[in-house]
């Protein structure tokens, strides 16, 4: 036994072609890329998208003519498939390392230290970069997104119990209605709260009735997240809770929810993520003040996309290059909502 | 029987099928493992597992839950690979040659070497004829009577009486029993030399058990069948061949083969013996 344990071989992937096996793989990259760079330099393709268009022509080619001389004509059309999926899932990430790379490259020109410590209330839009910052607006977003989601996840998680475990009447209208509010446009959330706070009410602009629109927004988010979460519970945890005599509420409350616990937080997470930009809702609601203001119910209140769409309008240089480190500032707080949603999603499963 | 150990039952079924010739009529040579190997990520699964499938014999692969049979019977028509942490050392010859070489094609070898699941699983979106000749189509292989085929294939599989009147209803209306049938009668469309079975009968209740051991015997007459199971007396009902895994802290290891009589009367390893006979597993 003792002598056998010392001769193991070493794990190997046979599966895995051999460097050996490769050699065609090399020769058909070499034939990719030289006939990519004749396509666009003898042909009327030019620019990314046509140096594109021609790699995933080449590719295709290639390598369906590679699987083919070796495996075959079934080989060949699987190769030309799984080339011509791939092209596509690149196009599609094209668009979004476009824009990311654009807002980094000239976000951070805007960027200095005090852009996070100072706001614009006593500086002007064509004072240089090192004055002013948008530290109102980070406030000004910071809490209406808790507010938005003090309002709305209580009244979306309840929602969605609603419809996945009380299932009383009515849950079809509910879970039509929901959906059909997914569906609002936001520029309507903030039109609804002015039209009916505002002019009503006759109270100026201020944060909360902000937050009232955002979390108008945020609550089919939420709601429909959730509802998708608790269907997955399996029918089994919840026969098993009620089959300890345990009441529909108790059952619920200590089986169903804790299990859907990460995806609830999930749900969470998306919805702030689908607020965290809006601007129309704001743009009615809000007054989208340039001074720091801590009291959501009195007076204007900033916000990084009100800024961001203050600062592009007004049209000077200084406030363009604010406008793109805001707008960085505000992917990078989405992405990072977004990284935790997954890490939360992934943790305790 | 030898007087070291008591002629149990188990031992005097197996004995009821120790004449029985392999089936004459096998496609190939048959199978051959030599000291295979299996790792997922770091853990290694299994270790030097050297066996022998002559073709028209039926091997039952026996031992306690996560010793390894079914990642043995995994790497036999290269499903183990789907794992991306999955790593393997050894050879499997069929007729001969190696299907881990490199050159061979992957799929060309899963056609040769069928696989039954564990939990029966017909393809949902076709009927029960679709799914019988799924194999066909999947592959995108010629045949010309299509019919007599499907015919052929549930016969064979003992499913044809009870679904030739409705063969254009979805799989999923068919009972467990029934679909594992069904998925049985799906693996011969495509005529394989050998047939992996992972414990082909441990979701079903007795009486389809029997139907798909009386499907195994009759299958041996033209194929090579290697099945996973944890009941004994299947093994012994229906096996020429036994051979018994354990893993015991260590990875799992083959630990004894031979003809299933003599493994289930007269077992030379004493973990072979406490385990047929019930003292432990």
């Amino acid at each position: 036994m003792s002598t056998a344990t010392l001769n193991y071989p070493k794990p190997q992937k046979p599966w895995r072609p051999k460097q050996r096996d490769l050699v065609p793989t090399y020769l058909g990259v070499i034939a990719t890329l030289l006939g990519t760079w004749a396509l666009v330099e003898f042909t009327g393709l030019a620019g990314k998208l046509g140096a594109f268009g021609a790699a995933v022509l080449c590719t295709t080619v290639v390598s369906t003519f590679l699987a083919g001389r070796s495996r075959g004509k079934q080989a060949a059309k699987n190769a030309a498939v799984a080339s011509l999926i791939t092209s596509l899932a690149l196009l599609a990430m094209f668009p979004v390392i476009s824009i990311l790379g654009t807002v980094l490259v000239r976000g951070t020109k805007g960027l200095y230290t005090g852009f996070f410590t100072t706001d614009m209330g006593l500086a002007s839009v064509n004072d240089p970069l090192n004055v002013g910052g948008i530290l109102h607006a980070i406030v000004g977003t910071f809490l209406m997104i808790v507010i938005a989601t003090v309002i709305s996840v209580p009244l979306g998680i309840s929602t969605a119990i609603y419809l996945t475990e009380i299932r009383g009447p009515g849950s079809r209208l509910i879970r039509f209605l929901v959906q059909a509010m997914s569906g609002v446009p936001s520029i309507v959330a903030g039109l609804f709260i002015y039209s009916a706070i505002i002019t009503g009410s006759g109270r100026g602009f201020n944060g909360l009735w902000g937050a009232l629109a955002l979390a108008i927004l945020m609550l089919p988010t939420v709601a429909r997240t959730a509802e998708e979460v608790l269907l997955l519970i399996a029918e089994d945890l919840r026969e098993a809770g009620l089959a300890l005599g345990a009441t529909q509420w108790r059952t619920v409350a200590m089986v169903v929810v804790p299990a859907a616990k990460s995806g609830l937080i999930t749900a969470m997470i998306l919805g702030i993520a689908r607020i965290a930009g809006e601007t129309a809702p704001l743009l009615f609601t809000t007054g989208g003040g340039d001074a720091t203001n801590l009291n959501p119910v009195d007076g204007v209140m900033g916000s990084i996309p009100f800024a961001i769409w203050k600062a592009l309008i007004s049209g000077s240089a200084e406030s363009n290059a604010r406008a793109w480190a805001s707008i960085l500032v505000l992917l990078v707080l989405v992405m990072i909502l977004f990284f935790s949603a997954r890490r939360l999603g992934k943790a305790r499963r | 029987m030898t007087d070291n150990v008591k002629p149990s039952s188990l031992a005097s079924i197996a004995a009821g099928n120790a004449n029985r010739v392999p089936g004459k009529n096998a496609l190939g040579t048959g199978l051959e493992a030599r000291s295979v190997h299996a790792w997922f990520g770091k853990n290694h699964a299994l270790a030097n597992v050297s066996l022998d499938f002559a073709a028209g014999t039926v091997t039952a692969l026996i031992g306690p839950s996560g010793c390894g049979k079914s990642t043995f019977i995994r790497t036999l028509n290269r499903m183990h690979e789907f794992i991306p942490t999955a790593a393997m050392a050894g050879e499997v010859l069929l007729d001969g040659r190696d299907i881990y070489a490199s050159g061979v094609d992957v799929t060309k070898i899963r056609l040769k070497i069928g696989m039954v699941f564990q939990k029966p699983n017909p393809f949902p979106s076709m009927t029960i004829g679709e799914n019988v000749l799924s194999g066909l189509k999947l592959a995108q292989l010629k045949q010309s009577n299509k019919e007599e085929l499907m015919e052929e294939c549930l016969v064979r599989a003992g499913l044809w009486n009870e679904v030739k009147d409705r063969l254009g209803a979805h799989g999923g209306s068919l009972s467990g029993g029934q679909q594992q049938r069904l998925c049985i009668a799906r693996s011969l469309a495509v005529n394989p030399q050998v047939l992996l079975m992972d414990e082909p009968c441990s979701a079903l209740d007795p009486g389809s058990t029997l139907r798909i051991e009386e499907t195994i015997r009759e299958l041996s007459e033209t194929m090579t069948i290697i099945i996973v199971t944890h009941n004994m007396q299947q093994a012994a009902r229906i096996s020429d061949y036994t051979a018994f895994f354990l893993a015991d802290g260590h990875p799992g290891m083959m630990i004894e083969t031979g003809p299933t009589s003599q493994i289930f009367s007269n077992p030379k390893d004493k973990r072979t013996e406490n385990y047929v006979t019930g003292r432990f597993g």
